[in-house]
């Protein structure tokens, strides 16, 4: 068994991969020609991939990257939009690297490289097996704009240097983040160099600096901060000379790294002091274009690029802080008309601090974002972890029987004040956790702006309680499925405005965002007020896809959920750029996997409302603890609907297999839950009994139990190796007095047979 | 009778430290390096549709662990727990990496014994009755015969344990997530 870890551990790192390449394959459905949408993303993704060691797939794989890589940064260096040529290329590459990668996780024939591609890449044709392939290094060294013919035709002349200007209204949340991201980048960068000036070839520390450059271009690119994308670029490509070992390192380039990185330093500290409210929306200038010379120069390797060209070094090049022109060129920002504009509080310290030529080298002192700590989520997943164990531990001391008896009011005050530090440590061990949505929702702001721009569609995009807060986690995982069921409004929902019009609706369309506590959950819920869901044109599709049948009686609910259903809308991907329903199966999916759920409303004519509704975190669920016979069950009360102690006649069997329960006025299948897991059970009557109706998807059914032991919060724990074939369990807990209660999967549950099912979705629900 | 050509069997147990507990009038071994620790009988929870030998799973200090009855296991009468019950928590490594800890409940727990090449002896076919799979060999010490025992065969022969699919009243196969 232990021999083949090796092999173990390839084919999870080919299985990584193919979830990268599934990744990718999602963001490209959503890129558009002229569009930068799913552009970061798929770089992301590519970058990970490149990071990826795959030995035994050397050769057409690696080649494949390459290509891929001369088309991303031909894109990120050029208009950092997809044009129609690059959308084809790519999406023929994703075909391409995926069937590589079928063949790579079952044998085959390697696929052939397709044509049009550039040849000198073909895999195997210098290096069968091992490696790079050769060629590559050369096609990508003449691939940055060195072809000058003459040293002094650089892009700007010195001494007009080029200026950004920042779109503090629409992108001020992206422009945080990249803020936070960037410093952290130079810091990174400037450790690094030091470590070059003692071991100059220290290829670890060089590809470090060079992703640190790659991901800020990256950033600035999709900001459209042109003149420190230029500068990323040029000191990026330096650094991959030198990590191809076509450049030696030398006291010239490390200089030219650390000028760099100075310059790109006041840059963001510029950008901070505006997100600070210090001038906002005025033109930031550094001098930049003496580094792009002499990294170009570098670059080619012409002698030691001279050392400082200008008496003032650039490092010490003080920020250029025009005020905003009267006469603005976008809307400027307002501070009242932007409500999400921090207050400025701290200007005037601020202000201060950012005093013309502060050694740019140093930290500012009074930096926002000073106050934070990175760190590894593991760890905070385990504090989270362990202090729900010590909440556990102690609620068993104080419920002890010997403790309890114990009569001593001093003893009974300090009990009672470690229970209170254990709960106020857990409060803080759980918000540790959480963050704001508004991190995903804003980068919907921009989703709409380009999509309604591309659609000749008039959309307000309105945001509601950002400040809500959940698991990070949970946000994390929450952005695809909010990009595709934006698009979907947006593609699907909100009409042209001529239609608009005619329909008496004002021109401009609007989705709603909104996030808000409830139930112990979050709710998040997206509404536009667009043409609706037409339920006929669902069922008819419904049945051309084979989905249902004919003769299936379903209400309007049901009929709109049949959206979810994988196999809905997936022809329609390929040839339909908005692609109807992409994947809203996958949404249903990953919310589900969230341990959430969605439901849609919909009203012909007036618009489609998506609901969400999530659990704030995912270490602990809210759940229900039933009895059944002396075992006790938990219950996650997210998918429980409502619970009751049924009346004399709301049972009945049909057909002698099954029976239902009518919960109002409808038929739900019943489960006695007691013979369904073969353990024993008291109520041999349902009257004597309880039913807890729960829901999956669009399924519901009763569970009949023999009593209701109460509500509380558990930390979830894994059932480890021993029971992963299992789908019956979703987990288990320790419970107050230290046993182990076993979380019911209520997925399974729903599903499991034993009775006919009633919802006509039945037909619906895929075989194994 | 000691010489028994020791090399033939590939799987013979190897000279070391093994804890030995009783089951019945028997006594077992299990070689130390598996053992993480004995703990105290405590109350288990059974798990719906277990193999019979599964007792449930317990809380080991925060971890759940399943818990084996090894009287099942091995197709013995049960029998009552009685005072000095205990379950020895083994660790095992998983074929992908990590460990994975597995409580087996025994009756009484013995020693620790040192057994030298000389002690040990081939698992004895016994033409099928008595399975010998979970047996690494046997053991002599003192007169005493143990037998030793396979911590891999016995705790992880099936991978993974597989809830029996639905009641014998509905033969249809359940929509599993695989």
């Amino acid at each position: 068994m232990s021999s083949n870890d090796k092999a173990a551990s390839d084919s999870s790192d080919l299985l990584r991969a193919a979830e990268l390449l599934a990744q990718i394959g999602e963001e490209l459905a959503f890129v558009v020609p002229d569009g930068d949408a799913g552009l970061l993303p798929i770089n992301r993704f590519v970058m990970d991939l490149e990071e990826w060691v795959v030995p035994t797939a050397a050769g057409p794989w690696t080649a494949g990257l390459k290509v891929v890589r001369l088309w991303l940064d031909e894109i990120l260096d050029g208009s950092g939009k997809f044009s129609e040529d690059h959308i084809r290329l790519i999406n023929e590459w994703h075909a391409y690297l995926s069937s590589v990668l079928d063949v790579l996780l079952d044998g085959g024939e390697m696929p052939e490289w397709p044509s049009g591609w550039d040849r000198s890449l073909v895999p195997g044709a210098t290096t069968p097996v091992a490696g790079v392939p050769k060629p590559a290094a050369d096609s990508i060294s003449t691939q940055p704009p060195a072809p000058d013919p003459s040293p002094s035709a650089v892009l700007e002349p010195i001494g007009d240097e080029p200026s950004i200007r920042l779109n503090l209204d629409e992108d001020l949340e992206l422009l945080r983040e990249f803020h936070a991201e960037s410093l952290e980048l130079l810091q990174g960068i400037e450790q690094g160099v030091l470590v070059l000036e003692t071991t100059p070839a220290d290829t670890e520390t060089i590809n470090s600096i060079f992703r640190a450059f790659h991901t800020f271009k990256g950033g600035a690119g999709f900001l459209h901060l042109d003149a420190p994308r230029h500068l990323a670029h040029e000191l990026e490509t330096l650094l991959d000379l030198v990590r191809r070992s076509e450049l030696r390192i030398n006291a010239g380039i490390i200089n030219l790294i650390l000028a760099g990185a100075d310059a790109l330093r006041q840059f963001t500290h510029a950008i901070g002091a505006q997100l600070q409210g210090i001038h906002p929306g005025a033109l930031i200038v550094v001098p930049t274009s003496d580094i792009i010379r002499r990294a170009k120069l570098a670059a080619r390797g012409e002698a030691a690029p001279p050392p400082v060209p200008l008496p003032p070094a650039p490092a010490l090049a003080p920020v250029v802080v025009q005020p905003a022109p009267s006469t603005p060129i976008a809307a400027s920002p307002k501070p009242d008309r932007t409500p999400l504009e921090p207050v400025p509080q701290a200007a005037p310290e601020a202000k201060a601090t950012l005093s013309p030529a502060a050694p740019a080298r140093e930290p500012v002192s009074g930096d926002p974002v000073a106050g934070f700590v990175k760190l590894d989520t593991a760890k905070l997943d385990s504090l989270v972890d362990l202090v729900g164990e010590l909440v556990v531990a102690q609620s068993m001391v104080v419920q002890n029987q010997e403790v309890r008896s114990i009569e001593s009011p001093q003893f009974v005050r300090l009990v009672r004040q470690l229970s209170r530090i254990t709960g106020d440590l857990q409060r803080t061990a759980m918000s540790m956790r959480m963050v704001p949505i508004r991190g995903a929702f804003q980068k919907m702001t921009r989703l709409v702006r380009d999509l309604a721009a591309s659609q000749q569609k008039q959309v307000q995009l309105l945001l509601e309680g950002e400040e809500t807060e959940l698991d990070r986690n949970i946000v994390e995982k929450l952005g695809d499925p909010l990009i595709h069921m934006i698009r979907n409004s947006l593609d699907h929902g909100i009409e042209d405005p001529s239609d608009r019009i005619a329909q008496g609706k004002p021109a401009q369309g609007t989705i709603r965002l909104s996030a808000a506590h409830q139930r112990g959950g979050i709710v998040i819920r997206i509404t536009d007020d667009g043409k609706g869901l037409n339920p006929d044109r669902i069922r008819a599709k419904a049945l051309e896809r084979g989905l249902i049948r004919a003769d299936a009686e379903l209400d309007e609910s049901e009929i709109f959920s049949l959206i979810f259903l994988p196999g809905f809308s997936t022809a329609e991907r390929v040839t339909d750029l908005s692609g109807r329903g992409v994947g809203m199966d996958v949404v249903r999916r990953n919310i589900e996997g969230l341990r959430g759920k969605i439901e849609i409303q919909s009203v012909p004519g007036q618009g489609t409302q998506f609901t969400i509704v999530l659990p704030l975190t995912l270490a602990i669920i809210d759940g229900m603890l039933v009895g059944v016979g002396e075992d006790r069950y938990i219950i996650p009360t997210l998918s429980i609907r409502e619970s009751f102690r049924p009346q004399p006649g709301m049972v009945s069997t049909i057909q002698g297999c099954g029976e239902v329960v009518s919960v109002r006025g409808r038929q739900t299948p019943l489960l006695r839950l007691g013979r369904h897991l073969d353990r024993p059970f008291k109520a041999s009557k349902p009257e004597d009994a309880i039913i807890v109706v729960v829901e999956s998807g669009d399924a519901s059914r009763g569970l009949l139990v023999d009593e209701l032991l109460g509500k509380q919060e558990v930390v979830i724990k894994s059932l480890g190796h021993a029971f992963q074939n299992q789908s019956l369990l979703a987990g288990s807990a320790v419970l107050g007095d230290g046993s182990v209660g076993l979380i019911l999967d209520v997925d399974t549950l729903v599903k499991a047979p034993g009775h006919r099912k009633i919802s006509p979705t039945a037909s619906a629900t895929p075989g194994p | 009778m000691t010489k028994s050509s020791p090399n033939s069997n590939p799987s013979l147990a190897k000279a070391g430290r093994y804890l030995t507990f009783s089951l019945g009038a028997e006594t077992y071994g299990l070689p130390v390096l598996n053992v993480r620790e004995i703990i105290r009988l405590c109350p288990i929870t059974p798990v719906p549709r277990a193999p019979e030998y599964i007792k449930g799973v317990i809380n080991l200090r925060g971890t759940v662990i399943p818990v084996l009855d090894l009287r099942a296991k091995f197709q013995m009468p049960t029998a009552v727990y009685g005072e000095r019950a205990c379950i020895i928590v083994v660790q095992l490594r998983n074929p992908t990496g990590g460990s994975t800890l597995i409580g087996a409940i025994v009756d009484t727990v013995e020693e620790v014994i040192q057994l030298n090449a000389d002690h040990l002896e081939p698992a004895p076919d016994f033409g099928g009755s008595p399975e010998t799979q979970f047996i690494l060999g046997l053991g002599t010490l003192n007169g005493g015969v143990k037998t030793l025992l396979d911590p891999e065969k016995v705790f992880l022969t099936e991978g993974l344990l597989t809830l029996v699919s639905s009641p014998a009243s509905t033969p249809q196969n359940r929509t599993q997530t695989v």
